[in-house]
C-alpha cells in the first residue's frame, strides 16, 4: 500500500455564470509524482489550478492536502500547505530584483528589517541545490524568459512547496529551455516534491509525466498512467473525436512575389532587424520560427504597414512596398492577419460586419462614393462571409468581442482571404485556438497556397511550422537564416538557432560548397 | 544679475527655501508612497487644505500644537481611506476620484471654516510653532540660520525622508508597497492581500499630505486663507516624477522648487520695476517643467500605476 496521497481532490465544482469550468473533478496526487492536466484552452485546467491555489473559491467540493481539508479561497493557506505555483503569465515585477520579487510575502510585515543576509544565503543554496542559475540581484527586467521561470520556480521552492503547479510552462520557452526546464522536474520529484504539469503539448506531457488527467469542457474524461497512454489515444480524448490536422501537399511554386532585401530597422536590441532578405514565391509557405521578441513582430508591422522607418527594401509582386501606410499596403495584395486577434485584429466594442469592412471602407461596393457607408450592403456581406467561413454567432450585428478566439480569427480569415490577397501575412495564426479551429484555419491557409498564394507564417510552434511550411528561417536577434526546408533540419537544430547558437550565413553557404 | 548671485549668499534667501520646502517634502513623500503602491493620488491638493483647515482650527479651538498635527494626520488619512474605497476596492479611475476628492476637500474645509467663523472678517491668528534653535549649530553663519533655526515640524519633515526611504527599501512591508505598485498579481499570489497594501499605503500617504498642509497654517503662517494652497500639491505630484519615486531624488527636486520660489520673491523686490513680477511669478513652474523635460525621461513608472486589482478575475 502506497502512502496517502499528498493531494486530493473531491467533486470540486466551480460555475461561472452559465458556465461550468469544472464540474465534479475527483483526482489524486502522490509523492513524487508528476500529474500532467491536458486539455485544451477552456477546458479548466487553469480554473482548477486557481481553485486550488485560492485564486478561486469552488463552488462544491473539497480539496485535501495530506489528508487535511485545505481552506478555500486562501492563497496564504495554500502556500503554508506547501502549495507552488508558476503561472503561465509570469506574476513577476521587473523592476525589482530577483531576491526582491522572491522574498515578498515571505517575512512578517511588521518586522522592523529584512533578514536580507539570511534570505539571501538561503537563495543561494537553493540555486545550488536545484541547478535553477540566476544571479540574485539582477532586476527581472534584465532577464530571458527561461531565466523569469526559474525565478518563478525558486520562488515555489522558496516557500518551501512540496506540490508544484505549472501552467503552460513550455509555452514560452524554446526546445533547449524546456529540456532544462524537463531535467530541473526530475531533480524536484527526486527529492520527494509532487508536480502537477498543465499542458496540451502531447510528446511533452508523454515525456515528463507519470501520470495524465484529460479534461474536456469542465469534466475529466480520463486519467491513465502515462506508461499506459497512447498519443492519438490522449488526443483524441482532449478533442472528443479524431481530428487530423491538413498536410502540404506537393505544389511547383511559381515567380517571387514577396522580395525583401537588406531590411533593417534602426532602435537596437533584440527586435531590431539586421538586413534581412528573403523572397516568397507564388504557391509557397514560408515559415519563421523565433523565440518572441526577436524582430518577428517587427518584421509583420513593417509588412502591415504600422511600421514605415527602415532602410533596404521591400516588394510585393515587384512593387515597392507602400512604407507605413495601411491601406496601400492592403490594396497591393496583401493580407493580414495579426498576432494580437483582440488588440489588433479585431475591434471588441464593434459589430461583427463593421470590423469586416474595416479594411475597405472606400471601395464603391460598400459605400457612397467613399463617403457614405452601404450599411445594407456591408451587412448582407457580412452575412455571405459569416456563412462562408461558417463563423459562429448571432448574426453580423453581433458585439464581436463576444465571439470565442477561433471565430474571431476565422473572421479576421474571412477579411483577409475574400480579397484574394497574393500575399499573406500570417502571424501566429492559431495560437490559442483549440484544435477544430487550427485544423480549419491552417486549412484555409494551404487552399489559399493552392490558389496562388505567397504566405509568410511566424509561429513559435515548431511543429506547426514542420508540418505547414516549404521552407523554414530562423530569427534571431533581428537576424533571419538562410530558409530551408522542414526536412533539412531537426527541432533541435531549429531550437539551437532560436537560442542564437548557430553557425552564420556564410558558414552555411561554405557548409554547401564543401558538399560539391 | 549680479543682484540674483548676492541672493544666494543671504541666510534668509535659505531660511526661505528650507521653510517653503517643507510641505512639499510631505506632500510629494505622500504622493510618492501612494504612487509606489500602484495608485495615484489626485486627492493631494484637497487633502492639503483639509490637513491646513483641521490643523489650524484644532488649535484654534483650544488644542495644542502637536495633537493638530495628529488631528490633521488622521483627517488626511481619512481622507486616503475614501480615496482608497473608491480607487483600489471599486476600482474607479484614480484620475476622477482624485480630483473628486480634491474639490471636495478644499470645498469641505472652507465651508467649516466659514460654518464655525461666520463672522470672521480678517482670519483669526493663532500662535504657532515657534523656531526652535539647535544649540550651537544655529550660531554657524548661514547654515545656522537656514537648517537649524527652523520649526520642530520642519525638522520632522527633513526626518521623514530617510523614514520614508527605509521603511520603502528596508522593510518587509515597503517591499509589499512597492510589489502592489509594480505586480499585484505577484503580490497576491504571495499570499499578501493587495487591496489592505494599497489602502494602508494610500491612508498613510495621504496623512503625510495632510501634515504638509497643516504646517502651510501651523508653522509658516498663522491662519487660514481661502486659496493658501495654491497648487502645491499639483507641484508635489510633478516632484514624484521629477524624483521618479524615490525619496532622496524627491527631497533634491522640493529643493529645486522651493529655492526657485524663494529666489523669485526676492527678485521681484530687486528687479520689479524693469520686469513685471508676474513673471517672476512663473519661474518656478517654468523651470519645474524645464526640469522635467531634463530629468523625468528615463523614468521607469511604476508599471501598476493607475492599473486596479480584482481579486479572483480571470486572466
Amino acid at each position: 500500500m502506497a502512502a496517502a496521497p499528498i493531494l486530493e481532490f473531491r467533486g470540486v465544482t466551480k460555475r461561472f455564470g452559465a458556465l461550468t469550468a469544472n464540474d465534479n473533478i475527483s483526482l489524486t496526487l502522490n509523492q513524487g509524482e508528476v500529474l500532467a492536466l491536458l486539455g485544451e484552452n477552456g477546458a479548466g485546467k487553469t480554473t482548477l489550478m486557481n481553485i486550488l491555489f485560492g485564486h478561486y473559491q469552488a463552488d462544491e467540493g473539497e480539496i485535501l492536502v495530506d489528508g487535511e481539508a485545505l481552506p478555500p479561497g486562501s492563497t496564504q493557506a495554500a502556500i503554508s500547505a506547501g502549495i507552488g505555483m508558476v503561472h503561465q503569465h509570469f506574476t513577476l515585477a521587473d523592476n525589482l530584483t530577483v531576491l526582491e520579487n522572491i522574498t515578498v510575502g515571505t517575512e512578517s510585515l511588521w518586522s522592523w528589517r529584512q533578514e536580507n543576509q539570511a534570505n539571501r544565503e538561503k537563495l543561494t543554496r537553493m540555486i545550488e541545490d536545484y541547478g535553477l542559475v540566476v544571479d540574485p540581484d539582477a532586476l527581472v527586467s534584465t532577464l530571458s524568459v527561461g531565466e523569469r521561470q526559474r525565478v518563478e520556480i525558486l520562488k515555489a521552492l522558496y516557500r518551501d512547496a512540496r506540490i508544484l503547479i505549472l501552467d503552460e510552462p513550455t509555452a514560452v520557452l524554446t526546445p533547449q529551455e524546456a529540456d532544462r526546464l524537463f531535467e530541473t522536474l526530475k531533480s524536484i520529484t527526486a527529492k520527494g516534491l509532487a508536480v502537477i504539469f498543465i499542458s496540451h503539448k502531447l510528446h511533452e506531457i508523454l515525456a515528463i509525466s507519470t501520470k495524465v488527467a484529460v479534461l474536456r469542457r469542465g469534466s475529466i474524461v480520463g486519467t491513465l498512467a502515462t506508461k499506459d497512454a497512447k498519443r492519438e489515444q490522449l488526443a483524441e480524448l482532449m478533442v472528443g473525436r479524431v481530428v487530423t490536422r491538413p498536410k502540404l501537399s506537393a505544389i511547383k511554386r511559381g515567380a517571387p512575389v514577396l522580395e525583401i532585401s537588406d531590411l533593417t530597422t534602426g532602435g537596437g536590441g533584440s527586435s531590431a532587424l539586421k538586413n534581412v532578405d528573403l523572397v516568397i514565391h507564388a504557391h509557397e509557405i514560408v515559415g519563421i520560427a523565433g523565440v518572441a521578441g526577436n524582430g518577428q513582430a517587427v518584421l509583420a508591422d513593417i509588412l502591415s504597414g504600422l511600421i514605415g522607418n527602415f532602410t533596404g527594401s521591400a516588394s510585393i509582386n515587384g512593387r515597392e512596398l507602400a512604407a507605413g501606410d495601411p491601406r496601400s499596403i492592403v490594396a497591393s495584395g496583401v493580407g493580414r492577419i495579426p498576432e494580437d486577434r483582440h488588440a489588433r485584429g479585431m475591434i471588441g466594442d464593434m459589430e461583427i460586419w463593421e470590423n469586416l469592412i474595416s479594411e475597405d471602407l472606400r471601395s464603391s461596393e460598400i459605400s457612397y462614393g467613399g463617403m457614405v457607408i452601404n450599411g445594407d450592403r456591408a451587412r448582407e456581406r457580412a452575412t455571405e462571409q459569416i456563412k462562408e467561413f461558417d463563423v459562429r454567432c448571432e448574426g453580423p450585428e453581433a458585439e464581436t468581442k463576444l465571439l470565442s478566439g477561433g471565430n474571431m480569427q476565422k473572421l479576421i480569415l474571412s477579411r483577409a482571404l475574400s480579397r484574394n490577397p497574393s500575399f499573406i501575412l500570417a502571424n501566429q495564426p492559431v495560437r490559442g485556438l483549440d484544435e477544430g479551429a487550427i485544423a480549419y484555419v491552417q486549412g484555409r491557409l494551404l487552399e489559399a497556397r493552392q490558389a496562388g498564394a505567397a504566405i509568410l507564417l511566424i509561429s513559435e510552434d515548431l511543429d506547426e511550422l514542420m508540418s505547414l511550411t516549404d521552407r523554414i528561417a530562423v530569427i534571431y536577434h533581428g537576424s533571419l537564416s538562410l530558409p530551408e526546408p522542414p526536412g533539412k533540419r531537426s527541432i533541435a537544430e531549429i531550437g539551437l538557432m532560436m537560442a542564437g547558437q548557430t553557425q552564420n550565413k556564410s558558414e552555411e553557404l561554405q557548409g554547401v560548397g564543401h558538399g560539391h | 544679475m549680479s543682484d540674483l548671485f548676492e541672493i544666494l549668499f543671504t541666510a534668509g534667501f535659505w531660511a526661505a527655501t528650507i521653510r517653503i520646502v517643507s510641505p512639499l517634502i510631505f506632500g510629494t513623500l505622500g504622493e510618492l508612497i501612494c504612487e509606489r503602491a500602484g495608485v495615484l493620488n489626485l486627492g493631494i491638493e484637497g487633502i492639503m487644505t483639509v490637513g491646513a483647515m483641521a490643523g489650524w482650527m484644532w488649535v484654534y479651538q483650544g488644542g495644542d500644537l502637536w495633537t493638530g498635527v495628529i488631528f490633521a494626520a488622521c483627517v488626511g488619512a481619512l481622507f486616503g481611506l475614501l480615496h482608497a474605497i473608491f480607487t483600489v476596492h471599486l476600482c474607479l479611475s484614480q484620475h476622477v476620484t482624485g480630483i473628486g476628492i480634491t474639490l471636495f476637500g478644499s470645498s469641505l474645509s472652507y465651508f467649516i471654516y466659514r460654518m464655525l467663523l461666520p463672522d470672521a472678517t480678517t482670519p483669526p491668528k493663532i500662535e504657532p510653532f515657534e523656531p526652535l534653535l539647535i544649540p550651537w549649530f544655529s550660531e554657524l553663519p548661514i547654515v545656522g540660520e537656514a537648517l537649524f533655526s527652523q520649526t520642530a515640524l520642519t525638522y520632522l519633515a527633513l526626518l521623514t525622508v530617510p523614514v520614508v526611504w527605509y521603511v520603502l527599501f528596508r522593510t518587509p512591508v515597503g517591499l509589499a508597497v512597492r510589489m502592489s505598485g509594480e505586480n499585484p498579481v505577484a503580490v497576491e499570489a504571495q499570499g499578501i492581500n493587495v487591496l489592505a497594501v494599497r489602502t494602508g499605503a494610500v491612508m498613510v500617504g495621504s496623512a503625510l499630505m495632510a501634515v504638509g498642509g497643516a504646517f502651510i497654517t501651523m508653522s509658516w503662517f498663522d491662519a487660514f486663507y481661502f486659496g493658501m494652497i495654491n497648487g502645491r500639491g499639483w507641484i508635489c505630484v510633478a516632484l514624484v516624477i521629477f524624483a521618479s519615486w524615490q525619496p532622496g531624488k524627491a527631497l533634491l527636486g522640493a529643493l529645486l522648487f522651493a529655492g526657485l520660489e524663494a529666489m523669485q520673491v526676492r527678485a521681484q523686490q530687486s528687479a520689479g520695476a524693469i520686469i513685471p513680477y508676474q513673471f517672476f511669478l512663473m519661474l518656478p513652474y517654468i523651470m519645474s517643467i524645464v526640469a522635467m523635460i531634463v530629468m523625468a525621461r528615463k523614468t521607469k513608472y511604476p508599471q501598476a500605476l493607475l492599473v486596479p486589482f480584482r481579486r479572483g478575475e480571470r486572466v
